[in-house]
Parts: structure tokens; C-alpha cells; sequence
């Protein structure tokens, strides 16, 4: 086997010019599959970063009408037929597969009577939350105290601001200790909240600006009470709606689709219904979109691949009439048939393997500098690169089955008189 | 009897014809024999030649080699009897002419199965028995047509066959070098190896201990006027 495989690199070296332009077709299929496959999983890769980055795994589930907009208290009024969610249904949420922890809340967006003095909160959001909605949230606190129990069963008039909210109300000053006014009640500033940290996007584009960067509760500031103080500023029997924690990015969609199916049971209101809304869905929606384009083009890369395969098999076949004297005396002197078969498939094999590996260097070089030119992330697949090679290899196997049938079956007696 | 051929026929078709190359070839070939078969061409000596070296099957007849039958042998039986019980020597010497004179002996053990190393050793003892061992890393457009020769005959002899075929082994050669590769053969004839040669060169066959006359498929046992002339 070793000998056989010296003897191709032989062969293929005394032909070098015809060997490379054998080999070409292959080194242009693989590399185009490599660069491809190293760009969709550069793509990929980024758009998991993006998610991971964030930290947080948290999945939003709200109640929506006629589809897909958020219900809206202010335009819609108090909904009928919705279900009053309580601790119990909390706590089933909580052990769904994938679940770390449930929030329960309730929300108002573009709220404009927040006031700390005369500043108001433009365009705000007021949450009223349960004592595990900071951290379904991935918030991380940055000054003050998280809610108590105490605060909940006391009634406390008290308020934990975001990052942006506190900026835009207190500027400079520190916002802890303070007296905001929601609705004309005082509320008494307890700790500042900030989004996790490494939570920075790479944005490239407007799709990956509406994943990432488009929330509202994060872009104009949001103030969290507890939910025990909800109907002091604003009404009974509000919709519930729902944060999930869950444990992976990957599990985000299915925790998300479990949580809104559990929480549709109760809805007996037909336009409206419980949505899970999370970023990974966009994401995968793009990666599949990507993935999708992507699968076409290795099928056009594909096709060099077999235009390559079929070269290959023609110059072997050229290979095995200009070696017919070889071969006969090989067969004369005594090699069975399965030897002059083996060395002439091992012959094509390594001739597509070497194609293989240079197309693979190559395609590696071509993703680079496509990730150099532009600015699309590149990831070079370890798996990817061993299947190129071992393909190219396979391609060799079976384009090289024919010739090396041909060769085998050669008549010694007749090869041994070819000129 | 290391060989015997029975009532051997071979046909050929040519189109539609059937064309009678050999008819009823009684041979038998003892151990340690120096056989020449001699005939002008067209006679079906290489037919028969090819026959004796399980390169080709016989239409019709019976053939022995060491005692056995083996005309029902597969293919790849009769590969190795080619392989470890026959060498040939062709005319046209059929060297590899990208390897050295080591390397194109050294090819037949590789099919044997010998392992790398041991090969160099074997075919370098099988050239220096032919007289080349300060040739062996030459390659066969290096080295004269007598050395080529002497290169393929020390290839027949590396897996110690019992028999060496020899087609027309000197009819590429001056005369000096085709006394030189007779001197061999009568050398490994005189240490056992039967030879069996084919020629149409009365001389040269006068080397063999016992010449058999083929003509239009047939042995005949007179050897006819100017059957020496092609």
C-alpha cells in the first residue's frame, strides 16, 4: 500500500504539468467549498457570538393581537378572556425543559408621566415585576439593593431604574436614595441595573441592527416596581406577560414556543394570543437564510468537483493506454490482477487528494481574504477541511475505478506487443 | 517431468474464421533440460511460447506442470505460477525505464510479498550473480543492450524459478553481447534451472541441449532447409 502510494508520487511527478492541470478541477471545487463553508460558519459563529455575548438567554413571551404586535393597553384596553397569572403558573413555567427561572410582569411602554423634579422620562417603559424578574432579565446591578421579599409584602412604594433611565432622569446625580414620581406616587429609588456588559453586537448590517440593537426597553430607559405596588399607579387585572431564563442559546426557540403554548392554554380570547419573542429566532432565521443560499452554491462548487472527477478519469484512462506495456509485463512477470488494480486506483486517489489539499490551502486563503475584503467573518471548519480531503480522495477512488478496471483486465499477451 | 504438454491445440479467430495456430503439440520437458524451439515466424512458436508461460490458454489439450494439471487454474493462480515457477526473458528486455537496475529486479519480489528491505538485498545478489553489481543503481538507458538483458535475466531469476523462458533473448543484441547472455544461460543451466528458449536463429538454438522444430503449429522432428532464414 505504502509502495504503491511512493510509486503514484512518482508517476504523478514525472507528469508534473499534466498531473496540476488533473488536479485543477478538483483544487477549484474544494476550494470554493471551503471558502463557502468557512464564510457560513464564519457568518454563524458571529451571529451565536452576538447571542452569547449578551449573556442574558432571556426569552420574552407577550401577550400579542391579530398576530404579531404587542398588546397594547393604551389603544386596546383591558383585554377579556385573559387568564390571571399567579405563582403556581410561575412556578410550572419555571419547570419546563430548559427553563433556569420565570418572571412573571406587567408593562407599559412610552409612558410619559415619570418625573424625578421636573425631568421627565421620555418615552419610557414602566415594568411592574415579580421578585424574579431582574434576574430572568440578566441584569446586572450596578448600585443599590434588588427588591425584597419585604418590599413585596409591605407594599413598598420603591423603584429599580435601568441604566438609561437613570441617566436621562438624574444626569449626574446618584439616583439611590431618591424620590420619583409615577403618576403623581412618590417611588423611592433603590438600585441601578445594567444590561450585561459584554452584550456588543457586531453590527454589520440592518437586520443584525434590528436583532440587536432595537429594544425599546434598553434604547429610552425603564423603571421596574415591584408588582405588588402595580394597581397604585395603574389598574387591576392587567395582562401578564412573561421572561424566561433559558439555560442555553440554543434552547431559547423551544423554551420560548413551550412557555407560549402553556400560557395559551388559559386564553380563551380568540385575537388575542401568548407569543414567544426571542432573538435567537431572528438569528436562525437568518442563519437559515444564509444557509440556504449558501447549500445552493456548494452544489454549483459541487459540480466543478465532478467536471474534476471526470478529468481525472480521462487522464488516467490516457495513463493506462500510455503504461499498457507496463502493465503487461508487470502482469507477465507475475502481479495479480488485484496489484495493477490497487496501484492504479491508489494512483488516482493520490491525485485527488493532493488536488484536495491544495484546493483546501487554498480555499483557506480565499476565505481570508474574502474575510479581509469584506469584513465578513470567517471560520475555518476543522471537520469541513478532513471531508474536503477525504472527498477529494473518494472522487479519485471513483473516477479512477474504471481506468484502473481497464488496466487490470488487460490481456498480458497483447499489452506486451502494444507500441 | 517438470512439464508436459498433451494433444495442446490453439484456435484463433480471425472475423468469422477459425485459424489453427497449434495442432496436437506433444511436449515434454525434463528437469534441469535445455530446451530450444525453433521455427520460422508465423509457425505459433510464440503461441506455444505464450502457452508454456500461462500467459495464454490452450483451445483444446492437457498441460502439466510439476505433475499437476493446470488447465483449469483462475486467473490468479496462474499469475503466481508465473510469479515463482517461471522467469521470462523477452527480446525487447521490457525494463521500467525510470527505475534503477536494482529496483526493476527487485519488482517480482514485491508481488511475492518479501518484504522491503530484504528485496534490495535479494535482487542485489541476483545482479552480481549476472555479473552487475557495480551497475546496480544505473537505469536501463544507462546501460547496454547486453546489460539490460543481463538486468532482465537477473529479474526472471530472483524468485528462484524452476523454469526460464526466453524469447528470442538475443535478437536485439550484437553478437558479442547475445554470447555473453548464452554463456549465462548455459551457467544457470549447469546449476539446474531449465531453460526453454525460443529463436529462429539456428546458432543460437546449437546452445540448447535438445532442439524441437515447430512449423505451421506442428513439431516436426527434421529441421527443414533454410529454416534459419526469417
Amino acid at each position: 500500500m505504502l509502495e504503491n502510494v511512493r510509486l503514484s508520487f512518482q508517476s504523478i511527478w514525472a507528469h508534473k504539468l499534466r498531473s496540476l492541470l488533473t488536479m485543477l478541477g478538483v483544487i477549484i471545487g474544494i476550494a470554493a467549498i471551503i471558502a463557502i463553508v468557512s464564510t457560513i460558519k464564519g457568518t454563524n459563529e458571529q451571529i451565536k457570538k452576538n447571542l452569547i455575548g449578551s449573556g442574558t438567554n432571556t426569552v420574552n413571551v407577550r401577550l400579542t393581537e391579530s398576530g404579531d404586535y404587542d398588546y397594547e393597553m393604551e389603544y386596546s384596553g383591558l383585554p377579556k378572556g385573559i387568564p390571571t397569572l399567579d405563582e403556581s403558573m410561575r412556578q410550572s413555567l419555571q419547570d419546563l425543559d430548559g427553563v433556569e427561572d420565570a418572571s412573571l410582569y406587567m408593562s407599559r411602554t412610552s409612558v410619559d408621566y415619570i418625573y424625578y423634579n421636573s425631568t421627565a422620562l421620555q418615552g419610557g417603559r414602566l415594568i411592574g415585576a415579580d421578585s424574579h424578574y431582574l434576574n430572568t432579565c440578566g441584569y446586572i446591578m450596578t448600585e443599590g439593593r434588588h427588591f425584597m421579599d419585604s418590599d413585596y409584602t409591605q407594599y413598598r412604594k420603591v423603584a429599580v431604574l435601568d441604566k438609561t433611565a437613570a441617566g436621562s432622569l438624574f444626569g449626574d446625580e446618584s439616583p439611590v436614595g431618591k424620590t420619583i414620581d409615577i403618576k403623581g406616587e412618590p417611588f423611592i429609588v433603590i438600585g441601578i441595573v445594567e444590561e450585561s456588559s459584554e452584550f456588543e453586537p457586531v453590527i454589520s448590517s440592518v437586520e443584525d441592527y434590528y436583532n440587536y440593537a432595537y429594544d425599546d426597553s434598553s434604547s429610552s430607559g425603564c423603571v421596574i416596581i415591584p408588582d405588588s405596588v402595580w394597581n397604585i399607579v395603574q389598574q387591576y387585572d392587567e395582562p401578564q406577560n412573561a421572561k424566561l431564563l433559558a439555560d442555553s442559546t440554543d434552547s431559547m426557540s423551544s423554551v420560548g414556543k413551550a412557555a407560549a403554548d402553556l400560557l395559551n392554554e388559559a386564553v380563551t380570547n380568540k385575537d388575542v394570543k401568548y407569543r414567544a419573542e426571542d432573538i435567537s429566532e431572528k438569528a436562525e432565521e437568518n442563519e437559515q437564510l444564509s444557509a440556504t443560499t449558501n447549500k445552493q452554491l456548494i452544489w454549483i462548487a459541487s459540480i466543478s468537483l465532478l467536471v474534476g472527477g471526470i478529468g481525472v478519469m480521462n487522464i488516467m484512462l490516457v495513463s493506462v493506454t500510455e503504461r499498457t506495456r507496463e502493465i503487461g509485463l508487470k502482469k507477465a512477470i507475475g502481479a495479480r490482477k488485484n496489484i495493477i488494480l490497487g496501484q492504479f486506483l491508489t494512483e488516482a486517489a493520490v491525485l485527488t487528494s493532493l488536488g484536495g489539499i491544495i484546493g483546501t490551502i487554498s480555499g483557506i486563503i480565499l476565505a481570508e481574504a474574502i474575510a479581509k475584503i469584506s469584513s465578513v467573518p470567517v471560520a475555518i471548519s476543522i471537520p469541513a477541511v478532513v471531508i474536503a480531503i477525504l472527498f477529494s480522495m473518494m472522487i479519485g477512488i471513483i473516477f479512477g475505478f474504471i481506468p484502473a478496471v481497464k488496466a487490470a483486465n488487460l490481456d498480458p499477451i497483447v499489452a506486451l506487443r502494444h507500441e | 517431468m517438470l512439464l508436459e504438454l498433451k494433444h495442446i491445440y490453439k484456435d484463433y479467430l480471425q472475423g468469422k474464421i477459425v485459424v489453427p495456430v497449434l495442432k496436437d503439440i506433444n511436449i515434454s520437458i525434463e528437469e534441469g533440460e535445455y530446451v530450444a524451439i525453433m521455427g520460422p515466424s508465423g509457425s505459433g512458436k510464440t503461441t506455444l511460447m505464450n502457452i508454456i508461460g500461462c500467459l495464454d490458454r490452450p483451445t483444446k489439450g492437457e498441460f502439466f506442470l510439476e505433475g499437476e494439471s493446470i488447465i483449469d487454474y483462475n486467473e490468479n493462480r496462474l499469475s503466481d505460477l508465473r510469479l515463482n515457477t517461471l522467469g521470462f526473458v523477452f527480446q525487447s528486455f521490457n525494463l521500467m525505464p525510470k527505475q534503477t537496475a536494482l529496483d526493476n529486479v527487485a519488482l517480482p519480489l514485491g508481488y511475492a510479498g518479501v518484504p522491503l528491505r530484504k528485496r534490495k538485498e535479494i535482487a542485489f545478489q541476483a545482479l552480481k550473480k549476472v555479473g552487475l553489481e557495480d551497475r546496480v543503481n544505473f537505469r536501463p538507458s544507462q546501460l547496454s543492450g547486453g546489460q539490460q538483458q543481463r538486468v532482465a535475466i537477473a529479474r526472471a531469476l530472483v524468485n528462484n524459478p524452476k523454469i526460464i523462458l526466453a524469447d528470442e533473448p538475443t535478437g536485439a543484441l550484437d553478437s558479442r553481447s547475445g554470447i555473453q547472455v548464452m554463456n549465462l544461460f548455459q551457467q544457470l543451466n549447469d546449476e539446474g534451472v531449465t531453460i526453454i528458449m525460443i529463436t529462429h536463429d539456428a546458432n543460437i538454438a546449437n546452445h540448447a541441449k535438445k532442439v524441437l522444430h515447430i512449423l505451421d503449429g506442428e513439431i516436426s522432428d527434421e529441421p527443414r532447409k533454410g529454416e534459419s532464414l526469417k
